[in-house]
């Protein structure tokens, strides 16, 4: 009784003391006496702009961390449509490379990848302004310094501040979203131990590098400032860096494993080997859309850039007409059907697609780029099936390889000049081709002809590496029974009936 | 005794199941199967660019021992109502059966195969 009563006269006996009074609506939370001041209510016009910079900051790392976040649920994404797509024998394995591909990614990321890739990058401006992160090994040629490698923060060492940390948590989760493509284009079929291996591959070496060179400060990125190419290879949020190198990866890594068992017919003609579970698929690519408001907004990598509510819409409205593109296409066109998992493929081709230009184009070109990404997949889909014969079960070097390469040229030939003033030390907004800028068009060509070449040649080193130690791709036996049970261990759906034959199709 | 052994369209079994207990005919078992037949869907699935068919053709299998009395009944009963008249209606086979038994009691022959006092 006793405790009762003081519980109840305990609110009313602080507020009596409080300074200020309960704000309901909100009104006046937040005033002079909320400004950090040596003489409390009264603060000096050096100590409200030291608030005002700091909360600056603290808007821009908030927008940078929660976006992050986002992108990070983006691996959920990725494993429902590259485990949706795939057959019920191989669930264990093919979710198991979509999850243990983050925590590998992540290590090598944090070991070496995040100092070869922004180990010379100069201070943050959005994040503080901290300039540890400032060495980067050149090398001259054409009397330009042509930057490779950053050389600074092995193991997070000695830059011990918010601002790196904040960066980053973005840019780890934006190296395992490329590190995570190749396991939908190499699924069923790659041996664990392999994955394991090149897991650590990418997050090192392969992926930080090409990084480097465009959000590192390195030599594509200062194309503009060396040789006038316009603002140099600009990628806003990674079309090339994270998608088109994911896209090369799978497909170096789905021609060098060859076709699952059962693809192809003596005479060439391929097999449908439908996927296990559609509706995944169908949920994984809405997780996906979700998460792309972080990739692409989140790339402003400043809450104060208000710019991101036009990257915002734009990265929906070209999700939107890849989708319904590739719906159509196929309803009209192709097999007269809407594929379920071809309209999950345009609304994701159309969100790479617009990666890379989401922040320099109108919405109305926006909308063009997704349409076009939405066709384009689906052509380039059937290409590497019936034409170069490689087998890309959900379809990762089409979405993800050809419409990174078409998302970068669109930035060069549909930028508008709005934005981007000072990007990469040239001032000026970003112009494509259309808008009177070829310059900027020869860059970002230049900017995916170094990705295909470098990331395809060190892509086909490193499997053909591991392909010597571990092997890369598990015997006919075990592909026929399932990888689940003899590279894993444990069938994805223990209790349930399967029917194992009926999954692989008879050549004939 | 007879044992009919009745390969339906999986769409018409609860109509089926439902047209057997109104004859009488309330136990029997049933499968999930899968055949191989005169059916010719061409184009029906599509998946990533690729239409093809499967050979594989659900049915549903039911296996229904009867008196001899009840053969007939149930015989037209079936044909009447998983007839639609389009190939891969399914067939029906009757075959002997010499000997039955309850498990719970000492029932045999025809007395295993219906509750005393019932149809």
């Amino acid at each position: 009784m006793l405790l009762m009563l003081v519980l109840i006269a305990m609110p009313a006996f602080t507020y009596s003391f409080a300074e200020k009074t309960v704000d309901p609506t909100g009104a006046t939370t937040g005033t002079i006496s909320d400004v950090t001041a040596k003489t409390a209510g009264q603060p000096t016009i050096t100590e409200v702009a030291e608030t005002a910079g700091h909360n600056k900051i603290a808007i821009n790392m908030s927008w940078v961390l929660i976006t992050g976040f986002l992108v990070m649920f983006m691996q959920v994404g990725f494993a429902m449509v590259e485990g949706g797509l795939t057959r019920a024998k191989n669930s264990a394995h093919t979710f198991a490379m979509n999850f243990l591909i983050y925590p590998l990614g992540m290590i090598g990321f944090f070991i070496c990848g995040f100092a070869f890739m922004f180990g010379g990058v100069g201070p943050l401006g959005t994040l503080g302004g901290f300039d540890g992160l400032n060495h980067e090994f050149a090398i001259n040629l054409f009397g330009h310094s042509f930057g490779l490698i950053g050389t600074k923060g092995f193991l997070l060492n000695n830059v011990y501040d918010v601002g790196v940390f904040a960066l980053f948590l973005f840019q780890m989760v934006f190296m395992d979203t490329t590190a995570t493509i190749p396991t939908g284009a190499m699924a069923e079929r790659w041996k664990f131990s392999s994955f394991f291996i090149y897991g650590l591959a990418v997050g090192t070496i392969i992926y930080p590098i090409y990084g480097n060179w465009v959000w590192g400060g390195g030599w594509l990125s200062q194309l503009g400032h060396n040789f006038g190419l316009g603002h140099g290879h600009v990628d806003f949020a990674g079309s090339s860096v994270v998608h088109l190198t994911g896209g090369v990866l799978a497909f170096v890594g789905a021609k060098m494993l060859g076709p699952r068992l059962g693809k192809y017919n003596k005479d060439g003609s391929s097999n449908a080997i439908p996927g296990h579970n559609i509706p995944f698929a169908v949920l994984g690519s809405f997780v996906l859309a979700f998460g792309w408001f972080g990739f692409n907004a989140g790339s402003t990598l400043a809450g104060g850039d208000l710019r991101m509510s036009i990257v915002a819409v734009n990265t929906m409205i070209a999700s939107a007409t890849g989708a319904l593109a590739s719906t159509l296409y196929m309803w009209l066109f192709k097999t007269k059907k809407p594929d379920v998992s071809m309209m999950c493929n345009g609304l994701l081709a159309g969100l790479v697609a617009i990666t890379a230009p989401c922040a320099f184009v109108t919405v109305q070109s926006a909308a063009l780029i997704g349409l076009i990404a939405g066709i384009l997949v689906i052509e380039v889909a059937l290409f590497v099936e019936n034409k170069l014969k490689v087998d890309d079960p959900v379809g990762a070097i089409a979405v993800h390889g050809a419409n990174g390469l078409f998302g970068c040229l669109a930035l060069g030939l549909f930028a508008d000049g709005t934005y981007g003033d000072g990007l990469n030390g040239v001032a000026g907004g970003v112009k494509g081709l259309f808008y009177g800028d070829s310059g900027q068009f020869v860059a970002e060509l230049i900017g995916v002809s170094a990705n295909i070449i470098y990331v395809g040649i060190l892509g086909w080193i490193v499997f053909k590496l591991i392909n010597k130690i571990v092997g890369n791709r598990v015997s006919a036996e075990v592909e026929l029974a399932g990888l689940d049970i003899p590279e894993m261990g444990a069938e994805g759906y223990s209790g349930m009936k399967m029917d194992k034959n009926a999954e692989t199709p008879l050549s004939h | 005794m007879k044992k009919i052994e009745a390969i339906i369209r999986t769409s018409k079994f609860e109509e089926l199941k439902r047209a057997l207990r109104e004859i009488g005919i309330e136990f029997f078992s049933y499968w999930d199967a899968t055949g191989v037949g005169n059916e010719i869907k061409k184009g029906e699935l599509a998946y990533r660019g690729t239409v093809y068919d499967t050979s594989f053709i659900p049915r549903q299998l039911l296996t229904i021992v009867v008196r001899d009395q009840n053969l007939k009944k149930t015989i037209d009963c079936i044909r009447k109502t998983a007839r639609t008249g389009v190939i891969g209606d399914g067939k029906i086979f009757v075959t002997e059966v010499l000997e039955s038994y309850r498990i719970r009691n000492d029932d045999e022959g025809d007395a295993s195969l219906h509750n005393i006092g019932e149809e």
